[in-house]
């Protein structure tokens, strides 16, 4: 019964994975997304490069480069693809603990 | 605790350590509470038809209101406020369930009063995940800023959490340095 009286969300609120009107990709369908990893004051360097490493495979070099970016400048671009690709990195870094986040190039 | 050692090599790789009684005291009651902090932002879940229907569970669309939670689950996008509402509530569910496997790994694997511990691969990433998610906790309670100080004075009542801190940063630092040799 608690069921049935739950508030439920706002339509602006509900999720439906398959057709969302906030994301044009019909409209766009090569807009490609970016994730992006931004500097916090808490997340190791050493660890930074093994999550790339680990979600990404990447090779040391090249983790331990964006890892550097993301340290100097504040924030880098990791990974790019289509919208649910980058959602499914951006969740696999967001497990691990960084700060990270999607844009649109 | 004095650091980590590799020992083996491919499948048979394992991660050694010790930990006296009281520091796996301290570390089990840090997982705890990020463990209760978790599951009470997974409390708040709506439960509805369509979800046990069709088993996909659903979070709350909305950012969480105490800093230390939302930073250990971040906003997807800033681009636009649905679409990161859509996202986080998708996403939420099993995001909590990642980060509490991975504390239960260490309660698992770390006994109450202490001692020698040898993790394998996947414990050992278990256990860098984990320790992330304690130091970001506790980092964002501090306020930890890069350009911090190693000990703040004596008067400062945040002055023994830091220490606390510090050697977390030493433990998890210490283990994915010898885990990174066998990436």
């Amino acid at each position: 019964m608690g069921r049935m009286t739950a508030p439920s969300p706002s339509p602006t609120e509900q999720v439906s994975p398959d057709v969302d009107p906030a994301v044009d990709d019909a409209a766009s369908p090569d807009t490609p997304w970016q994730a992006i990893v931004w500097n916090d004051p808490v997340n190791l360097m050493s660890y930074v490069t093994y999550v790339l490493q680990k979600v990404f495979n990447y090779p040391e070099p090249k983790a331990n480069a964006l890892m550097l970016d993301v340290h100097h400048k504040g924030r880098a671009a990791v990974s790019s693809g289509d919208k649910d690709t980058v959602e499914g990195h951006v969740a696999q870094l967001h497990a691990a603990g960084l700060w990270a986040t999607m844009q649109r190039t | 605790m004095n650091g980590w050692k590799r020992t083996g090599r491919g499948e048979r790789v394992r991660y050694t350590s010790g930990f006296s009684g009281e520091e796996a005291a301290v570390l089990r009651g840090l997982f705890q509470e990020v463990r209760q902090m978790l599951a009470g932002r997974a409390a708040l879940a709506p439960t509805d038809e369509l979800a046990e229907l069709t088993g996909i569970r659903t979070g709350p669309t909305t950012r969480p209101t105490d800093r230390v939670l939302a930073r250990l689950l971040p906003d997807f996008t800033t681009e636009d406020s649905d679409l990161a509402g859509g996202m986080r509530s998708l996403h939420e569910p099993a995001l909590i369930e990642a980060k509490d496997a991975a504390a239960g790994t260490v309660l698992d694997t770390l006994p109450e009063a202490g001692g020698r511990i040898e993790l394998t691969a996947g414990q050992a990433d278990a256990w860098l995940a984990a320790l992330n998610d304690v130091r970001l906790a506790l980092g964002t309670a501090l306020d930890v800023s890069e350009d911090m100080p190693e000990q703040l004075p004596d008067d400062d009542p945040r002055a023994q959490h830091l220490g606390v801190y510090h050697w977390l940063t030493y433990v998890q630092d210490s283990l994915v340095r010898v885990r990174l040799k066998s990436l």
